[in-house]
């Protein structure tokens, strides 16, 4: 059984928009996918409905069983529980240290401080930023904030980590640090990532498994390593 | 134990967000003190004049007197035709001698008069009590249609006069707390809006790592509660050493000896325990509002 089904899927905003259109895709556990497209290909809606931040109009998105389109928003906690989500903008805490922000994810859920400890450090660990616990976020770089955001949504050790385009607001070589960061929770955590992004840059030198979006519809889909960055669109 | 870290949990952000937001925290706090303060002002007021109304109510009595001439079959008759009136509570005989017996022992004065009087001037009687104050009038005009009923008279005017004051002024005190609940009910409110804005970023987050919809509301319904509830810390106090301290200096009457306060114990502990209740009900109702007009979850 794939780890993700989306099958002919639909999403109608209330406006009239078509975001995505008739999308059918099956990602495996473990694999890392990048997600690209120009703006308004519908990228930022099939990450928003993986999290079920957006429900899809028509079809069916399933994570590891679970139809994500049934949920009701009192239930929708539990499968974010099991998911962890990275931002552009990092969505850190200001008031609260690095530490802080990291165990904020768990607090939220009523873990047990003698819990939290030991898992905040061993995602700190991961990310590389052990030695930066009592750092608030306005004291660390660009890619340092987008290391936290990436511990925090690892620390409940979770089998999905969805990541909107984590280097957009980074230069060239904070975002390979990044990428390395993510490639490592990839290969060592076994992680299933699906990055939406729009630097193909990256994507070219990862050789990961690349899906192509256009106006909702996929457009391509290329297995891992077979993208070119001549071939897109 | 989850859910009860989850409460604890609760419990000190919301304590913290009362700190974070001290101005506007305290201008809930001040605003639901003032209000309770006349919502114990309206208790107090309500409580004593039902209890003056009662008071008053029970002494109200028709006194029915009979002609001078009338033989005692006339009189027992008289006495079958006023119980079978349906409205009658009691119906009570006294004679003339046991009149002249009480007024005598009553004062001395009396006494000299009616000794120099010769015989007993004063009237065999019906003292009738009825069910409802509001059928005195009907009753005693019935007793008065009765043959050998001189008169049938009652605190007419007068009391009844008093019982309508005092319901005005129940009256007037319940739509002014109610309103005042009310205003303090929006203020409230409007302090957890500001928090709930205040704290969207956490919030947002909150929901994305996988709070629950109850525990990311629950501070906020807390922080009313908590609000309401010392905002009804000074009411209390002074519900409670205000009242003692009228009704020691009033020597437990107002005026004339009639009327009398209600007994400071057990009502300013019944007081103060609705007051905490409104309080914390008003408080988190506001916060409840609030949530579910801001909280978009």
């Amino acid at each position: 059984m794939k780890f993700i089904r989306i099958k002919d899927c639909y999403k109608v905003y209330k406006n009239g928009v078509a975001a995505i259109a008739g999308l059918t895709l099956d990602i495996d556990k473990g694999e890392f996918v990048f997600v690209i497209g120009a703006s308004g290909s519908g990228k930022s809606t099939l990450i928003k409905m993986l999290y079920r931040e957006e429900k899809p109009t028509k079809g069916i998105v399933e994570i590891g069983g679970i139809n994500v389109s049934k949920l009701r928003n009192r239930t929708v906690y539990k499968l974010r529980r099991k998911l962890g989500i990275v931002f552009q903008d990092f969505k850190l805490l200001p008031k609260l240290t690095v530490y802080e922000n990291v165990a904020f994810a768990l607090e939220c859920i009523g873990m047990k401080g003698s819990e939290i400890r030991p898992k905040v450090l061993k995602a700190l660990e991961h990310v590389g930023l052990k030695d930066k616990t009592r750092s608030f976020p306005n004291e660390l770089s660009g890619g340092e904030q987008q290391r936290v955001c990436i511990a925090r949504a690892i620390v409940n050790e979770p089998k999905l980590l969805i990541c909107d385009e984590p280097t957009g607001n980074l230069d060239p070589n904070t975002s390979k640090e990044i990428m390395s960061v993510l490639d490592a929770i990839n290969k060592d955590l076994g992680t299933t990532i699906i990055m939406a992004t729009h630097d193909k840059e990256i994507v070219n030198r990862m050789k990961k498994r690349v899906i192509v979006l256009d106006s909702g519809v996929l457009l391509q889909d290329h297995m891992k390593g077979s993208f070119k960055i001549s071939e897109t669109v | 134990m989850k859910p009860f870290r989850i409460i604890c949990r609760s419990f000190r952000d919301s304590f913290k967000s009362v700190l974070r937001n001290f101005s506007l925290s305290m201008a809930s706090i001040i605003c639901t003190t003032i209000t309770l303060i006349l919502v114990a002002l309206a208790i107090i007021v309500t409580v004593n004049v039902n209890h003056m109304t009662k008071v008053l109510e029970e002494e109200l009595t028709i006194v029915a007197y009979v002609e001078k001439d009338a033989t005692s079959e006339e009189v027992e008759e008289i006495k079958n035709k006023i119980a079978r009136i349906p409205e009658i509570k009691e119906v009570i005989y006294k004679s003339k001698d046991e009149w002249r017996l009480e007024m005598m022992n009553s004062s001395e004065t009396l006494k000299d008069t009616l000794d120099y009087l010769e015989g007993n001037p004063l009237l065999d009687s019906f003292i009738v009590t009825v069910d409802d104050d509001e059928y005195l009038a009907p009753v005693a005009k019935e007793i008065r249609d009765i043959d050998n009923i001189s008169s049938a008279d009652y605190g007419e005017g007068m009391v009844e006069k008093i019982i309508s004051v005092f319901n005005i002024i129940k009256n007037a005190t319940f739509v002014i707390v109610i309103a005042l609940i009310i205003v303090t009910a929006f203020l409230i409110s409007n302090t957890i809006k500001l928090t709930i804005f205040s704290r969207r970023s956490e919030i947002e987050i909150m929901r994305l790592v996988g709070s629950s919809n109850t525990s990311i509301k629950l501070p906020f319904v807390i922080e009313g509660f908590l609000l309401g509830l010392v905002g009804a810390l000074v009411p209390v106090i002074l519900t409670i050493y205000g009242y003692m301290l009228a009704y020691e200096k009033l020597g437990g009457s107002i005026s004339f000896a009639v009327i009398e306060l209600v007994k400071p114990v057990p009502f300013v502990l019944y007081t103060s325990l609705l007051l905490l209740i409104i309080g914390s009900v008003v408080g988190m109702f506001g916060s409840a509002r609030a949530v579910r007009k801001y909280l978009k979850i």
